[in-house]
């Protein structure tokens, strides 16, 4: 009896075993095959090694589908992935990445298909020995936002290490994050963890939690699944580290907004970038991306988007400018990361680049005029013949200049100045531009009023990732608002108002109970 | 009688066939040895020195002299460390050796792996120590087998097989980038690695005739045939010229 049920199991075992566990129903290589040529291959490379044409402008490059290594899963490392793990970087895309979500863009066979295509380049999916299961994930624990989890899963940001790549405050500018290379040699950031948006596998706690436990295969970043089996440290210790990175990021991702609010304060606006108000004032985010327009064009920009800030006191503006950048260029400790990034990211030109210890940079850009309709000069730093006014900020010579651009070669420097102070931080670095909001050059130099739409757009550079010249990421025009204070008026007349139609109503009321009254005597 | 005869020519044949076909494991008693030495010749490179200013607890482990990459380690007699040689081909067919039980253990002491080079049967236990207690990561980039990457932030031992011969699996620490080790996979127990007199020796050797190959993580391989009968030992000496 029981040897015959030990044989049923063992045959179970035996017939189970092949199969991965999410083994998706009715997939179709062939009509996969027609839909990776169509939409993956330009990427991907035809023979899915990662190589298609789109792929030499790409940091990071494109998966390489012939090794069956996949970042972001939710098996241990070194597992393949679960179909469903597949599935999902398909169906959402991977976030901070050129992989876009196909979710809606391809049916649901469809994704299905070129997932099950997808497996076909490698022969590990087709091993059966291959042992595929998702690992088994614990729950959230409850108080992740409370300070006592916050400050455990800072204990364990520092004693296990995260530091050494992610950095002191998580910015990806620990001592070991310049030598860092993906598998294929390839240069490889280590995730700022400020920008939990960015996040390739999601930026919830719960996705951090996955990605510590299985690692991101291919890359430096480990699995820390074994601390956990050998006692190391708790799941919930874990959980608590998760928690930890997911503070630091904003809790939801920022939404772009058009205009930046300058608030009127009681003078003087601010000059130091470290000065408590700038704690009180809104902040925007402006995304930034690569600019592809003009040669040289450059599609992998290391300033993601910066954060703005804007105040003034009637006669002066201080805008606050803060963005993440690993490195304080020019960094000789990046000069190998660099070379590395400039050889890895094709260019246009022939001769091949090499390495130099640019300067980080960043530019606020506005129209000479403040334009009555929409009509605003181009936006890549204007033309020849529509010029724009431009503060530029350079961290070696640590200067700024204010001057007008005529196209990206040119740059006429004005006599009228605008003051920088800057700071960098742990992989942040905080600017303020102050300038006098009234200026005598009318003719070259915006005059700040209060009460319009300025448009402005942001230009940076990260030396250390080789940027420099046209070689930026870029930002599309906003606005800037510079609010009036509010005049009493605006506090007096709602309430004026409400008195005088509780007056009329009052009236109204009164006539018609006194038409009543004379009715009913007639 | 001829009955018996051919019952005892069988057994006969049986035992042999049993014992010709018994798995060995390195240092068993029995079978051929092929050992040799591995010569360099040519100028000795310059290996570029570790900055390990980082990691004071590593740095505080090199009293003497400051630590030195190991991609190239020429011995004081003008012999190779570090030379993987193995039987690449020549075994039959229908050879099959078990794993042994015991792990080959790779050490990550003084931000450096110990052994440089290594060889490991395949379903073999490979044993990762962590004698430092700082973070290292273990980065295997196989790609017959599939690669992992563990991180070990403490004093602490982890174990992995491999389940396909490669020669070689790369090994490496991110968080140290100096940090390269070499791993040989393979179905049987008949490979050495030079030491640090340049010599190897691989023992317990079926009689038959065999490619060895030696491979060097920066001189590349090299291949010689050997045919071993009985429990005789043949040289096969190797030379890598500076590049």
């Amino acid at each position: 009896m029981t040897a015959s049920r030990a044989g049923l199991a063992l045959f179970l075992a035996l017939v189970r075993f092949p199969f991965p566990v999410s083994r998706l129903p009715a997939q179709d290589t062939t009509k996969g095959k027609a839909v990776y040529v169509k939409w993956c291959a330009g990427c991907h490379g035809d023979g899915g090694a990662g190589d298609g044409p789109a792929a030499a402008h790409m940091l990071p490059r494109p998966r390489n589908f012939t090794g069956a290594v996949y970042k972001i899963r939710t098996t241990a490392s070194g597992q393949l992935p679960t179909d469903a793990d597949l599935m999902r970087a398909i169906d959402d895309g991977l976030f901070g990445s050129a992989m876009p979500a196909w979710k809606g863009r391809l049916s649901d066979a469809e994704r299905r298909d070129v997932a099950a295509y997808i497996k076909t380049f490698s022969s590990f999916f087709a091993d059966t020995s291959q042992h595929v299961a998702a690992l088994k994930f614990s729950s959230e624990p409850s108080g992740g936002t409370g300070a006592t989890a916050l400050k455990t899963g800072r204990q364990f940001y520092d004693s296990i290490g995260c530091r050494k790549c992610h950095g002191d405050q998580g910015r990806g500018d620990g001592p070991s994050a310049p030598t860092l290379k993906d598998d294929a040699g390839f240069p490889i950031f280590a995730a700022d963890l400020h920008q939990s948006w960015r996040f390739r596998g999601g930026g919830g706690a719960g996705d951090i939690y996955h990605r510590l436990r299985t690692g991101l295969d291919g890359t430096p970043m480990p699995s820390f699944s074994d601390l956990i089996d050998q006692k190391f440290l708790t799941d919930e210790q874990l959980w608590r580290l998760a928690q930890y990175v997911r503070s630091l990021s904003p809790l939801e991702p920022p939404e772009v907004q058009d205009v930046i609010h300058a608030p009127q304060i009681a003078g003087p606006v601010p000059a130091s970038p470290d000065d408590s108000v700038w704690g009180r004032v809104g902040r925007y985010w402006f995304p930034l991306v690569g600019q592809v327009i003009r040669k040289s064009r450059w599609f992998a920009p290391a300033v993601s988007g910066v954060w703005v800030q804007a105040l003034h006191d009637g006669h002066t503006l201080a805008l606050r400018v803060s963005w993440d950048d690993r490195t304080q260029s020019p960094d000789s400790a990046w000069l190998g990361f660099e070379q590395r990034v400039l050889e890895t990211v094709a260019g246009e030109d022939s001769a091949s680049p090499k390495a130099e210890p640019w300067p980080d940079q960043l530019a606020v850009q506005f129209p000479r005029h403040i334009p009555d309709g929409m009509e605003r000069p181009y936006f890549l730093m204007g033309s020849e013949t529509d010029p724009v006014y431009q503060w530029r900020w350079t961290s070696s010579p640590r200067k700024s200049v204010a001057g007008l651009a005529r196209g990206s070669e040119r740059f006429d420097t004005l006599p009228g100045a605008v003051a920088g102070q800057a700071r960098f931080d742990h992989g942040e670095w905080r600017l303020v531009f102050t300038r006098a909001l009234a200026t005598p050059d009318t003719a070259n130099e915006v005059q700040l009023e209060a009460g319009r739409a300025i448009p402005v757009a942001f230009f940076a550079w990260d030396g250390s990732s080789g940027e420099h010249g046209s070689r930026m990421a870029v930002s599309t025009w906003y606005f800037l608002a510079l609010d009036r204070p509010t005049p009493p008026g605006v506090f007096i007349s709602p309430v004026l108002a409400m008195l005088v139609t509780l007056g009329l109503g009052l009236v109204v009321i009164r006539r018609a109970q006194r038409r009543g009254t004379a009715r009913v005597g007639r | 009688m001829r009955k018996l005869g051919a019952v005892v020519g069988v057994a006969v044949l049986g035992v042999a066939l049993a014992g010709w076909m018994r798995p060995t494991v390195p240092g068993a008693q029995g079978g051929g040895t092929i050992s040799g030495k591995v010569k360099f010749t040519g100028a000795k490179p310059a290996m570029p020195k570790i900055d390990m200013s980082e990691e004071p607890k590593c740095k505080a482990k090199y009293t003497a002299a400051p630590p030195t990459e190991e991609t190239v380690v020429v011995n004081a007699n003008g012999t190779l460390e570090n030379v993987f040689v193995y039987v690449k081909s020549g075994l039959p067919a229908t050879y099959k050796a078990p794993a042994p039980a015991g792990p080959v253990t790779l050490d990550q002491d003084g931000c450096r792996y110990h052994p440089h080079v290594l060889g490991i049967m395949v379903g073999q236990p490979l044993a990762i120590k962590n004698s430092d207690g700082i973070l290292h990561n273990i980065k295997a980039k196989g790609t017959k087998n599939r690669p992992f990457n563990i991180s070990q932030p403490a004093v602490m031992t982890s174990d992995r097989t491999f389940t396909a011969p490669e020669v070689m699996v790369p090994l490496e620490c991110n968080v140290h980038g100096w940090m390269h080790a070499w791993l040989g996979v393979l179905p049987h127990p008949f490979f050495g690695v030079s030491g640090s007199d340049g010599s190897f020796s691989i023992k317990g050797l079926p009689p038959g005739t065999y490619t060895i190959e030696a491979w060097h993580e920066k001189y590349g391989t090299q291949t010689a045939m050997v045919t071993v009968a009985g429990t005789e030992t043949k040289t096969a000496d190797f030379s890598f010229a500076a590049k």
